[in-house]
């Protein structure tokens, strides 16, 4: 077995060990497609639609920034870590079995909002269209799963904890996540464009309706995936486990 | 050949210089026992050597690489001072996601067998004694068929059964062939396995020779006596008063004595007993001078 899918099988097997973990991440997405989608939006097709592809798409932000920031940075506290460190396996392995166990962990969590949606809204989806959301999730997870790893490996854990949570709202509201297509307000369609989570939200918009990308939204998505994945690797290599002064 | 090998290492925390141009080389076949207090460098010095923390000033090689390498790593196998096994994982899954690591891991039964941990393998390592954890801990740097075995206080914790039972794993390694680098704060330890001891106090090499011969350095012995006021005398290691006499530790008692004749002083009751070698070692790294080097 390729080491990446050891890694990923080891980190599965220590959430799945502990269940409360994969319930809390399905709960959140869940019980805001109840509250925000399903009352406001829940009517509109089309609507309903982006609404709930935006839904999916703050879930997956949620999810991997904060199970790759904090989970990564609480993991450098312990010493089990450190000694994974000095077996014979570089920052490859270890960060491609990270990311299928996030997108597994990830796709769980999806399950809920998806069956919300299908039954409570009038949101619709073609089979294709469903199957090419999937896959969107898997490539709208690389740039946050990268931003997690980014912030787990430079800060330590109670930093990482505030990190997460303060970059967490303003990449949710600047990338017009909680706004329709059409109803951001001005300031957030000149912005949106260049924050990492409206490249992923038009992904996951086409995926689901007929929107048409924005080519700076892409090449900025591109772009940010780059800058987090070289500040992941630059915090990896400096990163010596905890340290004290 | 040499397996290990740091040259003018420093490594700095903040303020604190925890290592300061330390050389060591640990070469094939070695059993090298690495001696000191706590907060003495020792850990510091084995993360430096295994790739965990880079130095500050200096060098560190291990198996021909940089240690930061993954490749150096292939034939190196660690036991982490702390006992921190996952806990919610099994004896066997820990076992087999290490083994992952390796071209030609020892088969799971066979490690286990060989540290008494057979009927522990679906035991989740959160459930096990201390001792069973620790015993794990130092089975998974064997897992590799490794050349060099760093194991930072191996048996810290254990009853002394259990940690016999270690010590003839690392012999039975060590008689086979293969390199260890082991650090303790018990001389018991060093003494029954070690062929070479390197003592470090306060971020230096104090001393780095076999035991034997670290014994006849710290072949001390304490002079003890009743006087009011002693001169400066030669060869004094360290000088303690308790109880209205005066323990002087010294590396030549012959000379120390002669020394006092000679100077004229009044003394009585004078003892002279050979020290353990605990105490020896405690009066090495009591301060921060170097000890007399060996001839």
């Amino acid at each position: 077995m390729p080491l990446a899918l050891v890694h990923a099988r080891y980190q599965l097997l220590e959430i799945i060990r502990i269940p409360v973990a994969i319930f809390g991440s399905a709960f959140f997405p869940a019980a805001t497609m109840l509250f925000f989608v399903v009352p406001f939006a829940g009517d509109d097709p089309t609507a309903a639609t982006f609404a709930t592809a935006a839904m999916i798409t703050f879930a997956v932000m949620s999810a991997n920034i904060f199970q790759y920031g904090i989970g990564v940075a609480e993991d450098r506290d312990q010493p089990w870590s450190s000694y994974s460190r000095t077996l014979p396996a570089g920052p490859g392995p270890r960060f491609a079995g990270r990311i299928l166990a996030g997108l597994a962990i990830t796709y769980f969590s999806m399950l809920p909002v998806v069956v919300i949606a299908a039954v409570a809204t009038a949101a619709r989806v073609t089979p294709a269209q469903f199957l090419l959301a999937a896959g969107g999730v898997a490539v709208i997870s690389v740039p946050f799963t990268l931003l997690g790893l980014a912030i787990g490996y430079s800060l330590p854990s109670k930093a990482a904890i505030v990190v997460a949570q303060l970059i967490f709202f303003p990449l949710a509201f600047g990338g017009g996540l909680l706004f329709g297509p059409d109803n951001a307000p001005g300031f957030v369609d000149a912005i949106a464009p260049y924050v990492p989570t409206r490249g992923a939200l038009e992904l996951m918009w086409a995926a689901v309706t007929d929107w048409r990308l924005n080519p700076t939204s892409m090449v900025m998505l591109g772009v940010w995936i780059v800058v987090f994945a070289a500040v992941a690797g630059w915090a990896y290599r400096r990163d010596e486990g905890r340290r004290f002064t | 050949m040499i397996l290990a090998r740091a040259d003018q290492v420093s490594r700095r925390y903040g303020e604190v210089l925890a290592l300061d141009r330390v050389d060591l080389t640990v070469r094939a076949g070695e059993l090298v026992g690495l001696l000191g207090p706590n907060g003495a460098g020792k850990s510091t010095l084995l993360n430096l050597l295994v790739g965990l923390r880079r130095p500050t000033a200096g060098r560190v090689e291990l198996l021909g690489g940089d240690p930061r390498d993954p490749a150096s790593r292939r034939q190196l196998g660690v036991t982490p001072q702390e006992t921190g096994l996952p806990g919610t994982l099994r004896v066997g899954e820990v076992v087999d996601f290490v083994s992952a690591h390796f071209p030609d891991p020892v088969p799971r039964g066979e490690l286990l067998a060989r540290f008494g941990l057979s009927d522990q393998v679906r035991r989740q390592t959160g459930g096990l004694s201390g001792g069973q954890r620790r015993r794990l801990a130092v089975a998974l740097a064997f897992v590799g068929r490794p050349r060099l075995v760093v194991l930072d206080e191996p048996t810290t914790g254990l009853d002394v059964e259990a940690r016999r039972t270690l010590w003839e794993a690392v012999r039975g390694f060590h008689a086979e062939g293969g390199t260890v680098l082991l650090s303790s704060h018990y001389l018991e330890e060093v003494e029954a396995l070690a062929q070479r001891v390197v003592v470090i106090g306060h971020g230096r090499v104090l001393a780095d020779d076999s035991v034997a011969a670290i014994r006849g350095i710290v072949g001390v012995r304490r002079v003890s006596l009743v006087a009011d006021d002693l001169p400066a005398l030669p060869g004094v290691v360290a000088t303690e008063h308790t109880e209205g006499r005066t323990h002087l530790l010294t590396t030549d008692a012959d000379q120390l004595v002669r020394g006092l004749v000679t100077a004229g002083v009044a003394f009585r009751d004078l003892e002279v007993r050979p020290t353990s070698l605990e105490e020896a070692f405690l009066a090495l790294t009591a301060d921060d001078r170097p000890a007399p080097t060996p001839a």
